[in-house]
């Protein structure tokens, strides 16, 4: 399968992703320049972690703007997979495309650090191959990943079983301790973790391969 | 042109003897934009006048060396065919005037250093040093300046997508009024990419890029010209601000364009602006550079030309192109969303021109500019030495070591380096406390890269000589201890006021210490950056040479420090070592508990420290180390105690056959020691024995406890978990 991965001026987790789907997971992948108007031939798309447009304003409000955000609607309404990972969670989130919002860390202070992350539902193209209630090890790395909602869309994400992840331990203060969601389609995710960083052993953990995983698995079986 | 007056050429920190150098060279007067390029080309900072003469003794040569000291940075061949560049820069003054800018553009500064050479920067690493974190009176500025500085460090290096993988942090009282800020990068290139700053080729396009000219950081070396404060009517800060999502796009950008072929030279704008960036490359090219100021890209209104080629504006670089290919370069900057300006060309006359508005404002001869600047041979007695050897009385150990782990020096700084981004570019193999280097792997090559920061402003207090060697010789351990072959070192020399002939000494003692030890180890010096006038009111700090030294290793999963199973044998490989009442060395343990600082560091022997070090490395090599860790500030039990901090709480028990007073054997920090576990004693003994080192089995790890023993007396017993505790929740409690 192939996997696109965006750049947008100030991504730089775009390198990271790129190297764990091809280099880790063997499959193709292809850098996506953010005025692009289209995603071309990829069976997934991952927005991934940085600093878009130096997160200036508000992380990820002018990255929504950008022409490829189109594109990335137009696939995500097609059922298109579309993985938004650290600042990729944030972009998708004031795109409109997942609910809620990613506030600063309850500690006020930027951290990186690993956590321990409970797959809370394995009904999703991006966890369908772990087991329910397994734990990730993957690191966490940002300022704003505090996750934020009103009550109804809380009760929604939990109601509609579309928590992907839960923190043990819970690092920023985020609601429900949530560390990932998906849309209601079920084929749009956003976590704040970075799986790409837990792709190989040598970096202290693979757990992250298990996301891209799933999607290989999705992608194939479709 | 009329004489200057000699209030204006003091105010420009030149000397009568200076200013008729520059009438020399000029053959004329200056004018006042000129005074304001030869002030800054002319300064310690940018000129190394006091420090040039010394800098010479350093060893800048070896097997490995692409390129030594004069060029942004060094460049290492690492194999494979690609190379990296690395150097460390200090940004002392400017974090403690404003501690979050001051260290942000410190970092945005080494970054642009490490890109400018066509290398792709991957790590970074800090060596700061702040004033008391508890005092009364300075405490609460000392928390402000280092909350300030590791958020800076955090906001640059985390924007701009490069790991902050490790580093050092001390506190004393004599950083109260002048805290370090000591940035390392370390960058990554294929060795047929490699770029220099060098103009060539007259008639070729000079492209000014990046952010625009404010009037920003004038003067970041000196001060506020008469005509700055009249004009303006306000002093701005001289500290600039850094905005790190520039400077992403301009690596970025620089680095595409470098790929088109179409660039020839290239430096980024640093201290003295675009006043360095035109007439270095002019030098080193041997060519002249012409620029009018009309088109470089300005943020404010009415500069004039002594300010626009003053300004230190950050997230700027300059190039020359081949002439007819501007083109494929502009390009490369739109896409980026870049300003890319042709601001004028290279010229054959040598010079430095410069005009607004079509005047020529300026017109110096490059070569005296940049290379001809004063040299000093400042005059130099003997350093200062510490105090006589105070009474001391003995202490418990059982009491001692816990408050030991938990002083700022000792204790785990996992706050500051988890406000740092570790991992982003996914080759961090081993970053902060894991292990004693921190090791980034090169994706390209199957090689890994190990760096270490080490200085010991205590050690070269008390004798600047051995305190350089004892940095050196510890940042090769450091690395050694990982399993990594040093190759190379930078150095950033932060010392007090040259024209104090004590401090002088202190710098000179230094550099000799360094250049004796660099050339022994054969980790030749390839740049670094000279750091001076670090006082306040008169104090000086203690004179702080810092070593950045890199090694290289195949990539592979690393020996960390803790103790990995119950079971094994410790060994402390290079002994128990020797010390006595001059030659302590326990400094850690003497400021927390005798608040003194007296006699020589420890003593090192440099042929055993090799022997040590070479020692270990094959030992890691054939796998026989289950875990390592040198032997450095905090002595021997505060080393052991750290490799109890895994996360499965293995301890020791250990029993000390020595004649040392207890505090002294648990305390000094003799150096060339590494305690290690192992399963294979034998073996290990075996190379030991091999390379004529001690290596004596001095315990076994058990499970949830350590407890130290001399000749079966017990010293000390703790539970890790209480040990733990104090290490890793210390820091928390001081900021």
């Amino acid at each position: 399968m192939k996997f696109g991965v965006i750049v947008f001026p100030g991504s730089n987790c775009d390198h990271d992703a790129f190297y764990a789907v091809s280099h880790n997971l063997g499959q193709e992948a292809e850098f996506i320049w953010h005025d692009s108007h289209t995603l071309g031939d990829v069976d997934a798309v991952i927005l991934p972690g940085g600093f878009a447009y130096g997160d200036y304003l508000r992380c990820g409000a002018i990255a929504k703007f950008s022409p490829v955000m189109s594109a990335v609607r137009e696939f995500a309404a097609a059922g298109g997979l579309v993985l938004g990972i650290c600042n990729g969670f944030q972009i998708l989130v004031e795109a409109g495309l997942l609910p809620g919002a990613l506030i600063r860390n309850r500690g006020l202070k930027f951290i990186c650090r690993e956590v321990r992350l409970h797959v809370a539902t394995v009904n999703s193209p991006f966890t369908n191959a772990a087991q329910k209630g397994q734990v990730l090890r993957m690191p966490i790395a940002h300022g704003e990943g505090c996750y934020f909602a009103d009550q109804r869309t809380l009760d929604e994400l939990e109601t509609e079983d579309r928590v992907l992840f839960r923190y043990l331990g819970n690092p920023n203060g985020s609601l429900n301790d949530i560390a990932g969601i998906l849309n209601r389609e079920r084929n749009v995710m956003g976590m704040m973790p970075h799986p790409e960083r837990a792709s190989e052993p040598l970096l202290g953990s693979s757990d992250g391969l298990t996301v891209f995983q799933s999607v290989l698995e999705a992608v194939v079986k479709a | 042109m009329t004489a200057h007056p000699p209030e204006l050429i003091a105010q420009h920190q030149l000397t009568s003897s200076e200013y008729r150098k520059i009438v020399d060279i000029l053959g004329r007067e200056p004018s006042y934009t000129e005074l304001g390029i030869f002030s800054v080309m002319w300064s310690e900072h940018c000129s190394y006048k006091s420090s040039r003469l010394h800098l010479k003794k350093l060893p800048t040569r070896g097997r490995l060396v692409v390129q030594g000291p004069g060029e942004n940075a060094g460049i290492i061949d690492i194999g494979g065919g690609y190379v990296i560049a690395f150097k460390i820069e200090s940004h002392n003054h400017p974090s403690f005037i404003e501690p979050f800018q001051g260290a942000a553009t410190g970092v945005g500064g080494i970054l642009r250093d490490i890109f400018t050479m066509g290398a792709r920067p991957i790590a970074v690493l800090d060596s700061l040093r702040f004033g008391r974190l508890d005092d009364t009176e300075n405490g609460p500025r000392n928390r402000r300046i280092l909350g300030g500085v590791v958020a800076g460090i955090a906001h640059y290096g985390n924007c701009f997508g490069v790991p902050t993988v490790g580093g050092e942090t001390i506190f004393e009282p004599c950083y109260d009024g002048n805290n370090l800020v000591n940035v390392f990068a370390l960058g990554v290139c294929k060795k047929e990419e490699i770029f220099y700053a060098k103009a060539a080729g007259v008639g070729n396009p000079v492209i000014y890029v990046g952010a625009r000219t404010g009037r920003d950081g004038i003067h970041g070396a000196s001060m506020a010209s008469a005509e700055f404060t009249e004009e303006s009517k306000q002093k701005r800060p001289n500290v600039q601000v850094g905005d790190p999502f520039m400077e992403k796009l301009l690596l970025e950008a620089c680095l595409e364009a470098m790929h088109t072929g179409a660039i020839v030279g290239i430096q980024d704008m640093g201290a003295a602006g675009l006043t360095c960036s035109t007439c270095e490359m002019g030098s080193r090219g041997e060519v002249g550079i012409e620029i009018e100021l009309d088109r470089v890209p300005q943020r404010e209104s009415g500069m004039t030309p002594y300010e626009i080629m003053l300004s230190e504006s950050q997230e700027r670089m300059l190039l020359v192109a081949a002439k007819g290919r501007e083109e494929e370069v502009f390009r490369v900057f739109r896409k980026w969303g870049l300003e890319a300006v042709e601001i004028g060309a290279v010229t054959g006359d040598g010079k430095l021109r410069v005009r607004h508005h079509g005047e020529v404002v300026a017109e110096i001869p490059n070569r005296e500019l940049a290379d001809e600047a004063p040299l000093y041979d400042r005059p130099y007695t003997h350093p200062p030495r510490g105090g006589l050897i105070p009474d001391y009385p003995s202490t418990k150990l059982q009491r001692t070591l816990p408050a030991m782990l938990g002083a700022p020096d000792i204790c785990s700084k996992r706050w500051i380096w988890e406000q740092y981004d570790t991992q982003v570019r996914t080759n961090t193999v081993a970053g902060p406390e894991r292990t004693d280097a921190a090791i980034i792997r090169i994706k390209e090559t199957g090689t890994s890269i190990a760096m270490s920061l080490d200085g010991n402003g205590r050690y070269s207090y008390l004798s600047p000589r051995e305190g350089a060697k004892l940095a050196v010789a510890e940042c090769c351990r450091n690395l050694s201890t990982v399993g990594a072959r040093p190759v190379a070192a930078t150095n950033c020399l932060n010392f007090g006021n040259p024209e104090r002939p004590e401090i002088m000494a202190q710098l000179v003692e230094a550099i000799e210490g360094i250049a004796e030890a660099c050339t022994f180890f054969e980790t030749p010096i390839t740049g670094g950056n000279v750091s001076l006038y670090n006082e306040t009111l008169g104090e000086g700090i203690y004179p702080t040479p810092v070593l950045g030294i890199v090694g290289t290793l195949k990539t592979a999963e690393p020996v960390t420090i803790p103790f990995k199973n119950a079971g094994r044998k410790v060994m402390l490989l290079g002994g128990i070592g020797d010390c006595d009442d001059t030659r302590f060395g326990g400094t850690q343990y003497a400021k927390e508990f005798i608040h003194e600082l007296w006699g020589l560091p420890p003593a090192l022997d440099m042929e055993y420290e090799r022997r040590v070090q070479f020692a270990i490395r094959k030992i890691i090599a054939e796998g026989l180390a289950e875990s390592a860790h040198d032997v450095s500030d905090g002595g021997l039990a505060v080393a052991l105690a750290e490799c109890s901090f895994g996360p499965g709480e293995i301890g020791a028990l250990i029993d000390l056959n020595s004649d040392l007073r207890p505090e002294m054997l648990a305390y000094h920090e003799g150096p060339s020691r590494i305690l290690i576990s192992t399963e294979y004693p034998n073996k290990v003994a075996a190379i030991a024995g091999k390379y004529e080192i001690d290596a004596p089995v001095v315990g076994v790890t058990i499970e949830k406890g350590l407890e130290i023993r001399q000749r079966t007396i017990t010293l000390g017993a703790w539970e890790i978990a209480a040990l733990k505790t104090a290490y890793t929740q210390a820091f928390e409690s001081y900021v």
